[in-house]
């Protein structure tokens, strides 16, 4: 346990002195917040947007949009950048356990993703007069899990991706199409049908109607909530069988 | 009593090539025990597995009771690792490194105290991509000392030391020895391994070409003694019924005695009981270089 917090707060103080990696995480989903917000303000529209306003659809979305860059680009960069760098092997020379090190990846995760939620619920509500989450405990859940699940899927990239710039470009590709299909893009009702078909293959879609459902006071959707775990517990078994140390 | 690591027919290959064919030594607990040999031996690929770093095609391995193959989390707890090429991340800091591996195991030392030992405490907040190669090779045997572990595998410690640095970390390594941790140490220098060493052995192309303490090695692989003396006109006859002199050679004044074993001290006393005293005696002994050269054959055969 002693290990387990040494090591997640190391790892939080080295992504703080990683300047392109905090900007990417968390300053770019503001950006794409402040663009669509001027665009398309917050009145509702009962064609788009799922009925509700468009930042109050967007808001949760690109909650989302954070947890999904950190486990599509910034996780799968740094396992692989240990991997490549030689910075694994000296680890697994040494007595601490690899779950240890897929715990305190989670663990931070956890952080930059709840310092990404705070500052974008921070920026929308008043900027954009954005309605407050309707049942904040079944939201916290709902974040919980989507942490959860991106972080799984980070470890597995980061486990099977043997360099960085493999990690970078697979991840960098994934994060933009999930970006402008699975919802933090144009609203789903506008987009043709090959682009609903492939957004329903993304994650980044599930996540993001399970953290909208609780904000906007639509109902717990269980077959929604039922995939996002498949893409939870399948990638973490995955890399827990793929790992990688060199 | 049962030795600490126990290496018997060791095979490991890589896809292409056979890095370790037959290897089986023994190391007994407090040895420092040396592998030396040329590039591309097998001597990292014989201690990786010997850490459980590389899975064995062959052979049996035993470290301080365990298997490193299937009890590999055991071992770790118990050994410490200087491995040839490794990394930390490039932003952190020395005092953090060290802190965080401290942190691995209940009874670790004090790492400040040996933070200052391996001479890093002027660069304690120093990131590891800003140290010297120097500075991260102490580094890095600062961190497989932090454990306080019963073994401890140095893969080149010395490589990119400075000669002062290089002594001092004899220095400790032998008082990681006195303190009860048994000492395994791959290195290419002649003098470390002669220095250091308790015995040590040399691998060539997978196979341990000879084993010994290193002056059981000298005498047994290139027990050549030489004695040079300057004798004047003198007559020398007497020189050849000394036992152990092979031959004898006059250039001008100067007489080169050839011959092994303990010629030179026979050489001496001949010299005396015949009333000379020459002062510019000297004897050459052969070193392991010699018998690294002798056995392993010289230039880049890899
Ligand atoms: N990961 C690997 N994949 C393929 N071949 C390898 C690998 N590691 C080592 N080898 C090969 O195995 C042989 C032994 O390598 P090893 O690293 O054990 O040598 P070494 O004795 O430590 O040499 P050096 O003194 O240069 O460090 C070499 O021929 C090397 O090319
Ligand atoms: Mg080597």
């Amino acid at each position: 346990m002693r290990t387990l917090l040494k090591l997640t707060w190391v790892e939080l103080k080295l992504f703080v002195r990683e300047p392109v990696t905090m900007f990417f995480t968390l300053v770019f989903p503001i950006i794409v917040l402040f663009v669509m917000g001027g665009v398309f303000a917050n009145t509702p529209d009962p064609d788009a947007w799922r009925g509700v306003g468009a930042m109050n659809f967007y808001t949760p979305a690109y909650i989302g949009l954070v947890i999904a860059s950190i486990g599509l680009v910034g996780l799968p960069v740094h396992l692989s950048g240990y991997r490549e760098r030689g910075v694994l092997r000296r680890l697994r020379a040494s007595p601490i356990h690899v779950l240890s090190i897929f715990s305190s990846q989670i663990l931070v995760s956890f952080v930059i993703a709840v310092v990404g939620a705070i500052v974008i619920t921070a920026v929308a509500m008043p900027v954009y007069d954005v309605a407050a989450p309707e049942d904040l405990a079944l939201l916290l859940a709902a974040f919980v899990i989507s942490v959860l699940t991106f972080a799984s899927i980070g470890i597995l990239l980061g486990s099977v991706l043997p360099t960085t710039r493999a990690a970078q470009g697979v991840g960098l590709v994934l994060f933009f199409i999930m970006f402008m299909i699975s919802g933090g893009g144009p609203p789903p009702e506008v987009m043709n049908e090959p682009m609903r078909r492939l957004a329903d293959l993304t994650p980044l879609k599930y996540v993001i109607i399970m953290l909208q459902d609780p904000w906007l006071g639509f109902s717990w959707n269980m077959a929604n909530f039922g995939i996002v775990a498949g893409f939870l517990v399948v990638p973490g078994l995955l890399s827990v069988r793929f790992f990688r140390w060199e | 009593m049962k030795p600490v690591i126990e290496v018997e027919h060791l095979r490991k290959g890589y896809a292409s090539v056979v890095a370790v064919d037959d290897v089986s030594f023994s190391v007994a607990d407090g040895e420092i025990f040396g592998l030396l040999g040329p590039n591309g031996a097998g001597k990292t690929t014989t201690v990786e597995c010997l850490q459980g770093l590389r899975r064995a095609d062959g052979g049996h391995l035993q470290v301080l009771g365990i298997d490193p193959q299937s009890q590999a989390g055991q071992l770790r707890a118990l050994m410490g690792s200087q491995l040839q090429e490794s990394a930390l991340p490039d932003r952190i800091k020395v005092w953090e490194a060290l802190d965080l591996f401290a942190s691995f195991s209940p009874h670790s030392a004090d790492w400040p105290t040996l933070m200052e030992q391996w001479g890093l405490s002027a660069k304690r907040n120093a990131s590891f991509s800003s140290l010297s190669g120097g500075q991260r090779q102490r580094l890095f045997i600062a961190l497989a000392l932090v454990n306080r572990p019963k073994v401890v595998f140095l893969d080149e410690m010395t490589a990119g030391l400075d000669p002062g640095a290089r002594r001092g970390a004899w220095e400790l390594i032998r008082g990681i020895r006195d303190g009860g941790a048994t000492v395994v140490l791959v290195t290419h220098f002649m003098d470390e391994a002669e220095n250091l060493c308790d015995r040590l052995a040399i691998v060539d192309h997978g196979r341990i070409a000879a084993l010994g303490t290193p002056r059981d090695l000298i005498t047994e692989y290139a027990g050549e003694v030489r004695v040079t003396f300057s004798a004047g006109e003198a007559d020398l006859s007497w020189l050849a019924e000394i036992p152990h002199v092979r031959q004898v050679k006059r250039r001008g004044p100067v007489v080169e005695v050839a011959g092994d074993g303990p010629m030179a001290v026979l050489v001496a006393g001949g010299l005396v009981q015949h009333g000379m005293t020459p002062a510019d005696l000297r004897t050459e002994q052969s070193t392991l270089e010699d018998v690294f050269l002798k056995l392993t054959g010289s230039g880049m055969g890899n």
